[in-house]
């Protein structure tokens, strides 16, 4: 079973941020970047398959210079090739346009499954992959839980996480794409073996004319959003924020939820 | 109203399960009708289903300029490829400016497919909008809710915008009084078969009736670091909660996830203790009455929704605070 997986990397969103100086994003600068959570889940699902069925694992991210640190990480937990689409062209795309640059690059070659996590923690549009799954013309299925191979992997068994504490099982036809929820398993941590093997395995790099896509259709020329600004929201709108040290703030929290909010 | 505006069209598609209407059903009717007004264009909502007319006149009583039934054996269940083929050639004939549907799992689901199927533009999780000195510009969070980002939308056709969970008010959508009218339906066709549906957690702790919810996120730390939350909820006598990260991590057992994909609570007092506050965890708990939360970044976006907010070390803050509760019981 042949597998790509796409990942992203995000802000890490622990870090502090702060505001570009155009006022359109957070300043990138000294900014730890981490491999989008949902997808360190679809990377370790791919791992898990590929070692059921014997198959290979590409890993391929959309992004700047910084994405390569993203890519070795997942060659050193065990894909066996990476593919890195590195263009300015390809930057601020939306979900529609960003789908277009991974479907050229997927085109080239044949996959079994294309895994990916169901949404980044960082634009959230939850939507580039199962707009590549129409692009590929390949059923789909968003926010799984569970993937489990049937007829020797013409179909798949999904498990679907839908609201309010439910789970919905469908099956369907590969090739797919599977949008993998956060929980699926339990992603592995690289061995030093991995690390080492990371550094000789093979990294790719795309532009946008080694796919033959006109610039004008991938990042945020083929866009139909914009972004005019970014802001932090309104801090503590309606909250009390209790000042002081540790022990102060308790004992004043303590008495207005007695006294003020008669919950105590 | 000229001709020119009068042309302008929203469409609102409606989400249901079990015979009733989803919640955000309602939420994405007022959504479309403000983006009507806004716009000048009239509003006009669809529902697809099986056996649906019931439903279809629920919705007439709303203020819509008509409802669009896509009432199809193939759409009883939901399916990407049934929702996606009943409404693409119906999308591509009426050409609606936008279409608004609620952000649910189901929209979520697909929606994009559409947005590619009909070469619209998509615009997910829209908190609100505004038709100011940049145009009509659209508000959604951004960075698991840490920023909120302003767009403008730009280039010609069709734009798919789902409404986030709370951000427009169901009761305010205006009543009225719709015609009904079925769509024209191609080839509808079901892509996924459905084996069943579960419970995610069985015999799960039911935190619905809980007074007082002590609930912790990722900033906790870890499992071995559960004792002062375990403590203070053990003093006010309250169940134990969590944010997903926690489940995931295995923290905590999946019974005890608050949030989209877990319980929803409405607790007397909710304490949220190391939670960013991620929408996905807000909408689970927003219909607390007092919530309090102690979180080391100040742009937490928990605060937001909080009464009473402690910036600072929980593992510092929490013990404190324990200690005052146990002075007080003690007093009382």
């Amino acid at each position: 079973m042949r597998i790509a997986v796409c990942i992203k990397q995000v802000p890490d969103t622990e870090a502090r941020l702060r505001l570009r100086k155009d006022g359109r994003w957070v300043d990138e600068e000294d900014l730890p970047f981490v491999i989008n959570e949902s997808d360190e889940y679809a990377l370790e699902e791919a791992l898990t398959l590929a070692e059921k069925t014997g198959g290979e694992v590409v890993v391929l991210s959309l992004g700047p210079a910084r994405v390569k640190e993203a890519l070795r990480k997942a060659l050193a937990l065990g894909a066996q090739r990476a593919v890195h689409l590195q263009d300015e062209a390809f930057e601020g795309g939306d979900a529609p346009a960003t789908a277009r640059a991974l479907h050229a690059a997927l085109s080239r070659e044949s996959f079994d499954l294309v895994l990916t996590g169901s949404q980044s923690d960082d634009n959230g549009y939850g939507a580039t992959a199962s707009v590549l799954a129409g692009l590929l013309g390949w059923p789909h299925a968003w926010l799984v839980m569970g993937v489990e191979l049937e007829e020797g992997g013409a179909s798949l068994k999904v498990v679907r996480e839908m609201e309010s504490g439910m789970n919905e099982i469908v099956r369907i036809a590969t090739p797919a794409v599977i949008e993998v929820q956060a929980g699926i398993n339990h992603p592995r941590y690289a061995s030093l073996k991995g690390i080492m093997q990371a550094k000789r395995k093979p990294q790719e790099v795309l532009t946008a004319a080694d796919l033959g896509l006109d610039p004008a259709v991938v990042g945020a020329a083929g866009s139909r959003l914009e972004v005019v600004s970014v802001a932090f929201p309104s801090t503590g709108a309606g909250a009390q924020m209790i000042e002081g040290d540790a022990a102060t703030a308790a004992r004043v929290l303590v008495e207005k939820l007695r006294n003020e909010a008669r919950v105590l | 109203m000229s001709e020119d505006l009068m042309s302008k069209k929203i469409w609102i598609v409606t989400q249901h399960r079990d015979g009733k209407l989803h919640r955000m059903s309602r939420e994405a009717i007022a959504a479309g009708q403000q983006l009507a007004q806004a716009l000048g264009a009239s509003a006009e909502a669809v529902i697809l289903g099986s056996g649906i007319d019931g439903l279809a006149a629920e919705i007439a009583g709303y203020d819509l300029a008509a409802v669009h039934t896509a009432d199809h054996a193939a759409l009883a269940d939901y399916t990407p490829g049934g929702y996606v083929s009943a409404l693409a050639p119906a999308l591509a004939a009426a050409r609606p400016d936008f279409v608004v549907f609620p952000h649910t799992y189901q929209s979520v689901d697909y929606v994009p497919l559409l947005a590619q199927r009909v070469d619209a533009g998509l615009l997910p999780e829209v908190t609100s909008f505004e038709n100011g000195d940049d145009g009509l510009v659209f508000t959604r969070p951004v960075l698991a809710g840490k920023m909120v980002s302003r767009v403008r939308v730009r280039g010609e056709g069709t734009v798919l915008l789902s409404v986030q969970s709370g951000a427009f008010s169901a009761d305010s959508a205006a009543t009225g009084s719709a015609p009904v009218a079925a769509l024209g339906l191609g080839e509808v066709t079901a892509d996924r078969e459905i084996l069943g549906v579960e419970e995610v957690a069985e015999d799960q702790v039911d935190l619905s009736k809980a007074d007082v919810i002590v609930a912790v996120g990722r900033g906790i730390g870890g499992a071995d670091k559960m004792a002062p939350a375990r403590e203070l909820a053990e003093l006010l006598g309250a169940e134990i909660g969590a944010s997903r990260p926690v489940i995931d991590s295995d923290w905590l057992p999946r019974d005890r996830q608050i949030g989209s994909s877990g319980q929803t609570v409405a607790p007397k007092l909710y304490i949220a203790i190391g939670i960013s506050g991620a929408i996905q965890h807000l909408v689970g708990m927003k219909g607390s009455s007092v919530v309090v939360a102690i979180n080391k970044d100040p742009k937490a976006p928990i605060f937001n929704v909080s009464d009473y907010g402690i910036v600072g070390d929980l593992h510092e803050v929490l013990p404190e605070l324990n200690a005052k509760i146990r002075e007080l019981k003690q007093a009382g």
